[in-house]
């Protein structure tokens, strides 16, 4: 186990790596002049220079690559452009909106998928299945935009039990900012639980049939006991490979969500970046997603290794 | 009374008939060996013991447990009985065990599903379950996962875990079909013995009649569904009436007529072959090890010759069947066909390739379900420069299928509409196609009943003399090999230990782990 993880955090380390020289090379080095291209085509000649001189960029691209990397790992992100605040402190209060909702969501979604993907695999082509396969076909088929905005409408403006939008912050108390997390986050957690029942139903289906879940029953155990303690751990791993990728995804996807709820979150710090061409925060908000999914990546394979003594041997 | 007693059983699934008027029975320590081929109804008749059938099933007449009215009981009686009163031991032992739960675990939850009993005290009792199927706790402690065991060692898990509460009857359905000869004897006799001791009852389902004719005190014959015949074992065996049974018996023990055609001059020759796998590192600072999958094997196959190579798994004779193809290159050795060597720098050499082929074992893996016969049996074509095309390669296919007793017409098939058998014929003519000289045949029979395992057999003895082919025989089942092969080679842990003549071979092996292959081979009992 030990070499297990080992090894994962190896892997874990050279994938950031990677992805900081693709990301800077992307950014910094490919043609066409960065400040140019922050300040328009109607720049003038000593603006350019000025931001030139700011943003390093007449030192050579290794300098500014490794000034880049030690500023990221001392917490230094830099000085966006647009609002001449350091980036750091702009992602620090973007993620404490992120963070929790993508939690949430998730949270959300694991809670709906694994009872409703157990049992309509323990019904399976019976109504029970039917009615929840249905259900899942929709909350793949729907927008979640759309579903939002029908949960504004519906508890917002009618009911008046949520505000329509916007984040009070955390100094207004956990439970008024859980309260306005609470449609977005169930917005964003209905296609996930729906993609995450089906897999769960498939998977386990899958492991039914295996002989060992036979071994099970011939040994005297119910079709409930053998689904229990033999299928549903063995019908894992495909499922925690999903709920790997959704929370990389609820972490930084979330950018339509957020604008239909105006919060301020780490899509919309992305996207009003890239409008206003503020390429210092573009890549640093870049490499923390990065860093984000390449951590969530690791906790998934070690989770697979809790799962199954296989891997935890370690090949 | 009997423990078991099956009678005018009936079974359809979804309608299609599977069971019609089974009756027999099994009485306390006594061993019924049920034999049949796929499809027979010999499993489905152990399934419905267990109540365990698939859904759409339905059962008519009467299965008595001990007393128990099998069929229509409630499932939560079922669950009762199942593990307690009757154990039941599978096939496939690599499949049958959890692979995430430790052995004892595993064992130990047959005792704490019927028993109200602390853990500590059904893991003691497992430990004494697997003690009594010889896998003793400093080897084989309970924390043991299933993927640290070999398929013999899994087979005696599972058969722990059928006899923890000490049954009255156990099913065992094909449980040595998946093992090896020495394994297979070492699980029947551990099976005898269980049954012995314990004063069980044994259901022994096979389609290997040699297998149950060894231990069986009853044999019950089954074909279609239907028992054609039973009788005491071995008596049975010297008056079969039926003439199904007949023709089993005579297929089980078919020999094929041949011309031996032996040492005109050498087709391939093998020199020196070494062939070692690395593992990954044990520890982070230690030498890697090595695997020595082939060490040091020589030998010379004479054109028209067949040529068998015998061993269990993990011999090595996968590894040498691959770099004799080409397809796995060797680190030490010469491997030629007629001179000319199989490797060209670190490719196959396509003037070799093209002239041997390989038929595998699995008739229904080794096929493209989505491709229709004509395209499947022509896929050695694309190891000729100038393959044939238009009304030269409709000729070819015609006289391929032809020659293996297929119709021409079965071109336009695709492979689901075909048996097992029909198969395994189609591989041998996309096999014979572009005429190679040199044909593997890479355990090719040894997933056929065996009355279409006889029909190959003899299939490829035609072939053999019509078309002069040259024969690698690989099989780890000696019955086979004997039958078949002019000369034998019998290869362990990746070394060649003995080799001769067959009959000299079988007859008088000179090197103690031939003995022991064939001591350990189940035998049919004389029939005058």
């Amino acid at each position: 186990m030990l070499r297990y993880t080992l090894k994962r955090l190896v892997s874990l380390a050279v994938s950031l790596a990677v992805a900081s020289v693709v990301i800077f090379l992307a950014i910094e080095v490919l043609p066409g002049d960065p400040a140019a291209y922050m300040l328009g085509v109607n720049a003038q000649e000593d603006t350019l220079a000025a931001l030139r001189e700011q943003l390093g960029l007449n030192m050579s691209g290794w300098e500014r690559y490794s000034s880049w990397i030690l500023g990221l790992l001392q917490g230094d992100f830099g000085t966006s452009y647009t609002y001449r605040t350091p980036v750091a402190d702009m992602i620090a209060e973007r993620v404490k909106v992120s963070l929790p909702l993508a939690v949430y969501a998730l949270v959300l979604s694991t809670v709906i998928a694994f009872p409703a993907g157990i049992y309509a695999a323990s019904r399976r082509g019976r109504p029970g299945d039917v009615a929840i396969m249905g259900v899942t076909q929709l909350g793949v088929a729907i927008p979640n935009f759309w579903f939002a905005m029908l949960m504004v409408l519906v508890f917002s403006i009618n009911l008046r039990w949520f505000s329509a939008g916007g984040f009070p912050g955390w100094d207004a108390g956990v439970l008024a900012c859980l309260k306005a997390l609470t449609l977005p986050a169930i917005a964003l957690a209905l296609p996930q639980a729906s993609i995450l029942a089906r897999v769960m139903r498939s998977s386990l289906l899958d492991t039914l049939s295996e002989d060992f879940v036979r071994t099970a029953r011939a040994k005297g155990l119910t079709r409930a006991q053998a689904l229990r303690r033999h299928a549903l751990r063995n019908a894992l791993i495909p499922v925690l490979t999903i709920i790997g990728l959704q929370f990389s995804f609820l972490l930084a996807g979330a950018i339509i969500i957020e604008n239909v709820f105006f919060l301020p979150g780490l899509g919309r710090l992305i996207f009003q970046s890239i409008s206003s061409r503020d390429l210092v925060v573009v890549e640093s908000v870049v490499m923390l997603l990065v860093f984000a999914v390449v951590v969530v990546n690791f906790a998934v394979e070690i989770a697979y290794a809790l799962v199954d003594p296989r891997l935890r041997a370690g090949r | 009374m009997s423990l078991l007693e099956i009678s005018g059983l009936d079974l359809d699934i979804h309608g299609t008939p599977i069971l019609r008027d089974v009756s027999f029975s099994v009485d306390p320590g006594r061993i019924v060996g049920v034999i049949g081929e796929s499809g027979s109804g010999k499993s489905m008749t152990a399934f419905t013991v267990m109540q365990l059938l698939p859904n759409g099933a339905e059962a008519a007449g009467s299965v008595r447990l001990s007393g128990h009215e099998m069929l229509g009981l409630p499932e939560a009686e079922l669950c009762r009985l199942r593990g307690n009163e009757v154990g039941m031991v599978f096939q496939e032992p690599m499949t049958a065990l959890n692979p995430i739960r430790t052995i004892g675990d595993q064992v130990a939850e047959t005792i704490l599903i019927h028993e109200d009993v602390p853990k500590a005290e059904a893991m003691k009792r497992a430990r004494e379950a697997l003690n009594r199927v010889e896998l003793p706790a400093d080897r084989f402690p309970l924390s043991r996962y299933p993927h640290e065991l070999s398929g013999g060692q899994r087979q005696r898990v599972v058969i722990a875990m059928a006899i923890a509460l000490r049954p009255k009857l156990l099913i065992a359905d094909e449980p040595t079909t998946a093992l090896d000869v020495t394994t297979q004897a070492q699980i029947l006799a551990l099976l005898t013995r269980l049954v012995r001791e314990d004063g069980m009852g044994m259901l022994m389902i096979t389609h290997d009649l040699a297998v149950v004719s060894d231990m069986a005190d009853e044999i019950v014959i089954m074909q279609h569904g239907r028992v054609v015949e039973r009788g005491a074992c071995p008596g049975i065996f010297s008056n079969l009436t039926h003439p199904y049974s007949k023709a089993l018996l005579a297929a089980s023990s078919h020999v094929p007529e041949r011309v031996e055609r032996a040492g005109q001059a050498p087709l391939l020759e093998v020199r020196g072959v070494i062939r070692d796998y690395t593992l990954p590192r044990k520890t982070l600072f230690g030498a890697p090890v090595k695997v020595h999958a082939v060490r040091g094997v020589s030998f010379t196959l004479e054109r028209g010759e067949s040529l068998g190579l015998v061993g269990e798994s993990g011999c090595g004779k996968s590894t040498l069947t691959r770099a004799i193809l080409g397809l796995e290159e060797v680190q030490e050795g010469d491997i030629r066909l007629d001179g000319e060597p199989v490797f060209d720098g670190h490719r196959a050499n396509r003037d070799v390739r093209r002239r041997m082929q390989v038929v595998f074992q699995d008739p229904y893996g080794s096929f493209n379900p989505r491709h229709k016969v004509s395209r499947l049996v022509t896929e050695p074509f694309h190891l000729l420069d100038d393959p044939p095309r238009g009304a030269a390669r409709a000729a070819a296919i015609d006289e391929a299928l032809i020659s293996v007793g297929m119709r021409p017409s079965d071109k336009e098939k695709y492979i689901h509409e075909f048996s097992g058998g029909q198969r395994q014929r189609i591989a041998i003519a996309r096999a014979l196609i572009i005429k190679p000289d040199l044909i593997i045949l890479d355990e090719a029979v040894s997933a056929l009943d065996v009355q279409v395992r006889a029909q190959i057999l003899d299939l490829l003895a035609d072939l053999s003399a019509k078309f002069g082919l040259t024969y690698l025989f690989i099989s780890h089942d000696l019955s086979v090999v004997r039958s078949i092969t002019d000369r034998v080679m019998v290869m362990k842990s990746g070394e060649i230990v003995e080799e001769g003549p067959t009959d000299r071979v079988f007859d008088a092996p000179s090197h103690p782990y031939t003995r022991q292959l064939i001591e350990a081979a189940p035998k049919l009992p004389e029939t005058a």
